[in-house]
């Protein structure tokens, strides 16, 4: 039996790629190690990082939600529209991707000290809220949700959904029916993005929402502010709970996302 | 009865010309012609899934033009069944009678109705991962057969299948139209497709059809 030749090609790329998971881990294992199981529980116990944590977890789900909602029908006509200006609105629903994220959240908190700013705000407060925690969230974990339903839809044929259409569906009828289930692996990576992008997210909220313990902190937020106290080893121990939290979205991501 | 009346449509530099043809009542029809001269796009115009920028499609004695896809009363079998990936066989088989809001019963009966002709009463909780070929395009016929369209359009039903699968195939075709006297439409770019199942054959010739005669006893 003939072995392959060995080809140097693919040892280079092997190396490369593992030159970088080496650096990742190596910026995590310092962080860890820098770190006690003490100093963890410790920082854990905290009535401010435990409501971080619970903040982060109901509105990282929420924006997910929120996002996938507005994904599905941005994302579909993305893919299947043709209109003129299709290729501006592609480009533009890009904007929150590569704004810095400062940014966006100064044009959210200028948004809503404008005249119409202000009588949505006099429905619903945004302004150094919770719900302006899930407002700054979504307004960049749609974005990447709205890419990745769209590449969904691409990778759909239209072809079952045309055939709906002679079977006696209208269009919206044969998209809830046959396009949207065929979609769901996309729908959850899409929301799976959008959450995994609010848990880090972290400029929007702190110019737009605030940094007020107890109302407003996230875990992003807590990182910040005990920095800004020197408290090294709790920003490491939450730190370290965003890490775990973002391992077992991704391992969720990978699992449940071959059973969908 | 399947009606095209100097039908005209364009895209880009691709051009269908005054398509003019009839395939009469309970007939099956056969339309040949090369890959990528226009078939699928005549079809899918009939269908309502494309406009034509001229002419009129009469389906019996409606003029249904302007009416959208699934008020036009056909079945359609597209190249390589375009089966939906989520749902089982039984649910294609029911789903123009549950678009339609049928009672549960009615579908079940109905479900059971075209699975055993079609020879897929054993495929029934399959989905179509995994179907060969000539099950899919078996499952493709029943559901466009199940809310008994008058008008049955055919995208080169046979094209993708083996030699074995595609005679029972084909005798499944004839036998299934024979039954119901639906009007067919069957598009090929095969003689012997031709044949073997034409009443009466067409030809899609630089962008115009031309009614062919049959050279071929059809049926012995």
């Amino acid at each position: 039996m003939s072995r392959r030749a060995f080809d140097p090609f693919w040892l280079v790329l092997g190396l490369i790629t593992g030159s970088y998971l080496l650096f990742w881990l190596g910026l995590l294992g310092a962080a860890a190690v820098h770190s006690s199981p003490h100093d963890l529980w410790h920082a854990l116990q905290t009535r401010e990082i435990r409501y971080a944590i619970g903040l982060s977890l109901v509105t990282c789900t929420l924006t997910a939600v929120l996002s996938l909602l507005l994904a599905l029908p941005v994302g579909y006509l993305l893919a299947r529209g043709r209109f003129p200006g299709r290729a501006w609105l592609d480009a533009a629903l890009d904007i929150p991707i590569v704004l810095p994220p400062m940014v966006v959240g100064l044009c959210l908190l200028i948004f809503f000290q404008t005249v119409v700013g202000h009588l949505i705000e006099r429905v619903m407060p945004f302004t150094y809220t919770v719900a302006g925690v899930v407002l700054a969230q979504f307004v960049i974990g749609a974005a990447f949700a709205v890419r990745t339903m769209r590449g969904t839809f691409e990778h759909l044929s239209e072809r079952p959904e045309n055939v709906a259409l002679t079977l006696g569906c209208t269009r919206a009828r044969a998209v809830w029916l046959v396009t949207v289930p065929a979609a769901r692996r996309g729908m959850f990576a899409a929301a799976s993005i959008a959450w995994a992008r609010s848990l880090g997210e972290f400029g929007p909220i702190l110019v737009f929402a605030g940094a007020t313990r107890m109302k407003t902190e996230v875990l992003p937020t807590s990182v910040w502010l005990e920095l800004s106290v020197g408290n090294l080893e709790a920003a490491i121990a939450v730190s370290l709970v965003m890490v775990a939290l973002a391992i077992v979205v991704l391992a969720s991501v990978r699992l449940l996302g071959e059973r969908v | 009865m399947i009606h095209c009346d100097h039908i005209a449509w364009q895209a880009g530099t691709f051009a269908l010309n005054n398509i003019s043809f009839t395939v009469p009542a309970g007939s099956y029809g056969v339309l040949m012609g090369r890959t990528g001269g226009g078939k699928t796009s005549l079809l899918e115009i009939i269908c309502g899934l494309r406009q034509p920028t001229a002419g009129e499609v009469w389906l019996g004695e409606r003029r249904v033009t302007q009416l959208a896809p699934g008020e036009r009363g056909l079945g359609y079998v597209p190249q390589d069944g375009a089966l939906f990936p989520t749902m089982t066989v039984r649910e294609h088989l029911g789903f123009a009678l549950r678009v339609r809001r049928r009672p549960a019963s009615e579908i079940a009966l109905r479900v059971v109705e075209l699975a055993q002709p079609l020879g897929i009463a054993a495929l029934l909780d399959r989905l179509p991962t995994g179907l060969s070929g000539g099950e899919r395009q078996r499952v493709a016929l029943g559901r466009a057969l199940a809310a008994r369209p008058q008008v049955l359009l055919l995208d080169e039903p046979l094209s993708a299948l083996d030699d074995d699968t595609r005679e029972p195939l084909a005798e499944l075709l004839h036998r299934v139209q024979r039954e119901s006297a639906v009007t067919v439409l069957h598009v090929t770019h095969h003689r012997s497709e031709a044949a073997r199942l034409a009443d009466v054959l067409f030809r899609l010739e630089a962008g115009r059809v031309v009614e062919s005669p049959l050279t071929h006893s059809v049926y012995v």
